[in-house]
This record gives structure tokens, C-alpha cells and sequence, in this order.
């Protein structure tokens, strides 16, 4: 019971220095945070600010050069399917179907407890439930974009994850796609929703996506040693509404805080290389 | 108790999609439902663009060199290369003693020898192209040998082969395989070095076996690279041959233009001639066609 209680995610001092030909570059410094069970949190800067750096330490794709990061308690080494990444480029494979791509995980995570046929459901279970049911048999290239990062989504939910981590999952796709596809992400994760709830950390540069979609908006400082500028409760009731959320005045709110942290006090500079 | 908090997607889609028959189609994944093409009317306009230049091509070729052999000399007419073609391929597999045998036994000669060459060279060379391209140290230590010997004359390797198994039929064979290796471990280390690192990443967030890793995303992946690597060295290794056959005698396509200029038959050494560039091309389709069928792009 008491387990329940930690945070899913423990981020404790964590910083990243890269080693390059012109010495080491400071990515990231002190950045702490805990993601409770349940949880939507947004990452939110300027391009550069290592936004997407510390969702690869969180799936363990690159290690911490400073402090340490916990998942459920336990201290995180490399990548493993208790976190399910969404990558914004979809990275499905292109010789292996819709189907066989989320099987492709499910097989890695069930394939000692549960006979062929389990993993088969379970992979067209994940299909359906991202609405590409009917697309199971399909190639990657044969279906849209805004389909390949259902599938996307589809991978990482059939692994039944303890987190969801997606970088950037909608930045690749039109803004009508975008919008349905925010819709729906909202209707899984509401699906998904046990009483703890379905646990996603999001990198985005859109405010709106981040203000619709989250519980918290963590906004990040201008790179280089980007660290955690400030962090935005968005206390808005769900479900929500993407048009009904236009005139709600909390909504607003939550908004012009973002933009004016992003806008009036850390604008990005472009630095020439 | 809390392994898993995402509830698993089973009995979330099941609460979702009411059992319709949507899904129970959408279940049967074996068998992908290939849409049918529609047929369009036939477009001769198009066949024409594409049948008829080529011809004109050849028919210019034909024509300047029946307006060069006019006059007569040595260089048989189109006419009598042609009559010529006519009677070797109205018996191509006749066999009168190792020396004289129909065309088609000597394409066949030479296939063979292509064929052992070339397998010998794939079975070396992409296993080897694997390993350059996945270690980087190992490909510091391979690649100034492979740059060394790559441009070296197929025909400088004859005598090495001549003296190691003391035999012609082996030392064709080894000049092919050592001739046709190069292009396939090339491309295949290079197709390994360029495997997206979107694909590696995915195989690093779902922890995948080493074997995993090689047979769904290494092999698929790298297939492109090495197809196109396969397509050089068959090319590479049906030059040789014709080279290889001329020195080292016996059955073979290119010990036949040898003979026939010999005998002073030159509207046979014409007819060699364009014998060894189809059966290239065949080859060349083939591989291209086998290619085709892993590009997933």
C-alpha cells in the first residue's frame, strides 16, 4: 500500500554532460522531479533545452553524468519494457506489419507466460484500442502518419509499461491529425486509467498540446545546462474539451503562463554554431 | 500487486469495441486482404514510347554496321551473323568430345563456374561484411586489404590460383570468387554501419536478444545493401569469366570466342558477343526483381 504512495518517477539531481571535440557540454544540471502513479506531465522549452536529453535518461537510451533516477523505487540502468517509448518519428519497422510490430514487443515482454495465441490477441487487443484494428496486416508505409504513430502508441501500450514516455509523438503530423490524435491519446490514458492511472511524461513544444493533455507542465530553461524553470499545476477537470477549453478562464490561465515563461522570460535566442 | 499500471489493453479493447465483426475481420491477420488493381484500359501510347525506341536504337546499330561491312573484308554482314546465330541455336546442345560442344553447354560451363565463384564469394564475403560493419576496429583492420586488393586485374589472380590448386577449371573458379567478393562485403558492411539508429533505439527500448536483434532489424534492414552489393559482383564475375576461360581453356563461353577466333570465325565471336551480353542482362533482371522484393521503402 505504502508502495503506492512513492512517485512512479523519482528524478533526483540529475545532470548531463556530453563529451564533445570542444570539451564537455553541459546539457542538463540539477534537475529534480517526481512523477506521481497516474500522473501527465509535460515537458515544455525551446529546442535545445534538452527536453528530449532527459526523456532518453528516463528511458535509459543514454545514462546520467550526475545523480540518479528511481522508476517504482528501483534505481534505473539502461533501457527495459517497463517504460513504453513513443518516438516522434513512429520508428515502426518497415518490413514487419502493424501487427508484427506490436508483437514484436509483446513477445519481449509475455512470451515466457503466454502461449502464441495470447500474444497474437494481445497485440490486435493493443491494435483496437488505438483504433487500428482494421490495419493489422498492413506495412508501415502503406498507412498515413498520424496511423503510424497509433501503431507507435500501440507498441508501447502492449507492453503494458509502468510509464508511458513519448518525445514530440504528434510534432510530426498535420494540426487536424495532431488535434485527433490528442483527443484520443486523452481517451486512452483516461481507458487505461486504474485507480493509480496510466503514468506518461511527454516532451512537446506545443503549449496547447501541453495545457490540454497534462496534469503538470514542467517548463525547461534555454541550453546549454538547461535545468527546470518552473512548474504548472493545471488543475483542469476531465474530461476535457479541446473547444469548450477556448473560454474556460483556468485554461487561459494555464496558457499565458506557459507562453509567458516561454515568450517573455526565457525567448529563445538562436545562437549561431 | 502493482507491477503494471497500465491496465492491460486486452480487456480495455474489449470494453471498447463491442465484439463487433469489425474485429473479429480485423483478427484474421493471416491473410492480408490484397486490394485488387483495377484494371485501366490498355495504354498503347505508352507501350509505344517504351517499345519503340529501344528498336530504333538497335536497328541504328544493325544498320551502321551493314553500311560498314557493305563492302565486304573480314567483318561479316549483320545478315551473316545472323544466318550464322540461326544455325548455332538450331542445335545448341549437341556434344562432339570435350572440344567441340553447342553454345548452350558452353553458357552453361561458364554459369557453373559463375555460379561456384560467386557462391563461394557470398557465403566469405557477406558473413565478413556483417562483422566489418558492426565491430569498427575490425573494419580499420580490414578495409586498407580490401582497398589494396580491390582494383587489383581479375587476370592477376589466375596465376595465384593456377599455382595453388594446379588446375584450370579451381583457378577460374577462384579468380571469379576472389574477383566478386570485394562489392558484397563493401555494401554489406556499409549497409550494417547505415541500419537508421531509430531502429537500434527500438531495439534498445524493448531490450531485444542479439538474435532478435539480427533477424528483424540487422538482416531486414542491411538486405538493400546487400542486394546491391550481390548485383555488382554477379555483373563483376560474368566479366571475368569470358577473361578467365580465354586463358585457362576447356568448356566455357569465353574459351568458345576463343576457339572461333582460332578458326577465324568472326560472325561467331559476334554472336558470342551478344550471347554473353543477354545472358548478363538476364542476370542483372533477375537479381533486380529479387531486390525489388525487399525494398520497403
Amino acid at each position: 500500500m505504502s508502495r503506492n504512495d512513492k512517485p512512479m518517477l523519482q528524478i533526483n539531481e540529475v545532470g548531463m554532460t556530453f563529451a564533445t571535440k570542444r570539451g564537455p557540454f553541459v546539457a542538463l544540471r540539477d534537475i529534480s522531479l517526481d512523477i506521481q502513479r497516474g500522473e501527465f506531465v509535460s515537458l515544455i522549452g525551446h529546442s535545445g533545452c534538452g527536453k528530449s536529453t532527459l526523456l532518453n535518461l528516463v528511458a535509459g537510451l543514454t545514462n546520467p553524468t550526475a545523480g540518479v533516477l528511481l522508476l517504482d523505487d528501483r534505481e534505473l540502468k539502461g533501457p527495459g519494457p517497463d517504460r513504453g517509448v513513443v518516438f516522434q518519428n513512429h520508428s515502426l519497422l518497415p518490413w514487419l506489419s502493424c501487427h508484427d510490430n506490436v508483437y514484436l514487443a509483446v513477445e519481449r515482454v509475455f512470451a515466457d507466460r503466454e502461449s502464441k495465441a495470447q500474444l497474437r490477441e494481445r497485440s490486435l487487443a493493443a491494435l483496437e484500442l488505438v483504433g487500428m484494428g482494421h490495419a493489422a496486416a498492413k506495412r508501415p508505409h502503406e498507412i498515413s502518419g498520424g496511423m503510424k504513430q497509433r501503431v507507435g502508441i500501440a507498441r508501447a501500450l502492449a507492453m503494458e509499461p509502468k510509464m508511458l514516455l513519448m518525445d514530440e509523438p504528434f510534432g510530426a503530423l498535420d494540426a487536424l491529425t495532431r488535434a485527433r490524435l490528442q483527443d484520443e491519446l486523452m481517451k486512452i490514458v483516461a481507458k487505461t486509467d486504474t485507480s493509480p492511472g496510466a503514468t506518461v511524461m511527454m516532451v512537446t513544444h506545443d503549449v496547447d498540446e501541453a495545457v490540454l493533455l497534462s496534469d503538470r507542465i514542467v517548463m525547461m530553461t534555454n541550453g546549454p545546462a538547461a535545468t527546470i524553470g518552473q512548474v504548472l499545476q493545471v488543475d483542469l477537470p476531465r474530461p476535457r474539451n479541446r473547444v469548450e477549453m477556448v473560454e474556460d478562464r483556468a485554461y487561459a490561465h494555464c496558457r499565458k503562463e506557459v507562453l509567458d515563461f516561454l515568450y517573455m522570460r526565457h525567448s529563445h535566442v538562436e545562437r549561431t554554431a | 500487486m502493482v507491477s503494471a499500471v497500465f491496465h492491460s489493453p486486452r480487456e480495455a479493447a474489449s470494453a471498447l469495441a463491442p465484439a463487433s465483426e469489425q474485429a473479429a475481420k480485423a483478427r484474421r491477420i493471416d491473410t492480408p486482404a490484397a486490394p485488387r488493381p483495377v484494371r485501366d484500359p490498355f495504354d498503347w501510347r505508352a507501350l509505344f514510347g517504351h517499345v519503340v525506341p529501344p528498336l530504333a536504337g538497335m536497328a541504328l546499330l544493325v544498320g551502321i554496321w551493314a553500311l560498314l561491312t557493305q563492302k565486304g573484308g573480314d567483318f561479316p554482314t549483320p545478315l551473316a551473323t545472323f544466318d550464322a546465330a540461326v544455325k548455332l541455336f538450331a542445335n545448341p546442345f549437341y556434344d562432339k568430345g570435350p572440344n567441340d560442344q553447342g553454345i548452350g553447354w558452353n553458357v552453361l560451363a561458364s554459369l557453373e563456374r559463375v555460379g561456384l565463384g560467386f557462391g563461394l564469394a557470398a557465403l566469405v564475403g557477406i558473413p565478413l561484411g556483417f562483422v566489418i560493419g558492426r565491430f569498427a576496429t575490425l573494419n580499420r583492420m580490414v578495409s586498407p586489404l580490401i582497398s589494396l586488393l580491390k582494383p587489383v586485374s581479375p587476370l592477376a589472380w589466375l596465376p595465384i590460383g593456377l599455382l595453388v590448386f594446379k588446375s584450370a577449371d579451381p583457378a577460374a573458379i577462384w579468380t571469379i570468387f576472389i574477383c566478386s567478393i570485394w562489392p558484397m562485403v563493401i555494401n554489406t558492411a556499409v549497409g550494417v554501419q547505415r541500419v537508421p539508429e531509430d531502429y537500434l533505439n527500438v531495439a534498445r527500448v524493448l531490450k531485444l536478444s542479439e538474435w532478435k536483434i539480427a533477424t528483424r532489424i540487422l538482416l531486414p534492414s542491411v538486405m538493400p545493401y546487400m542486394l546491391t552489393g550481390v548485383r555488382l559482383s554477379v555483373g563483376t564475375a560474368w566479366l571475368v569469366i569470358v577473361a578467365a576461360e580465354m586463358l585457362t581453356g576447356g568448356v566455357g563461353i569465353g574459351f568458345w570466342v576463343w576457339d572461333e577466333w582460332n578458326n577465324l570465325n568472326v560472325a561467331h565471336i559476334i554472336v558470342a558477343i551478344f550471347v554473353i551480353g543477354f545472358v548478363g542482362l538476364l542476370l542483372e533482371w533477375l537479381l533486380m526483381a529479387i531486390a525489388k522484393r525487399f525494398d520497403y521503402s
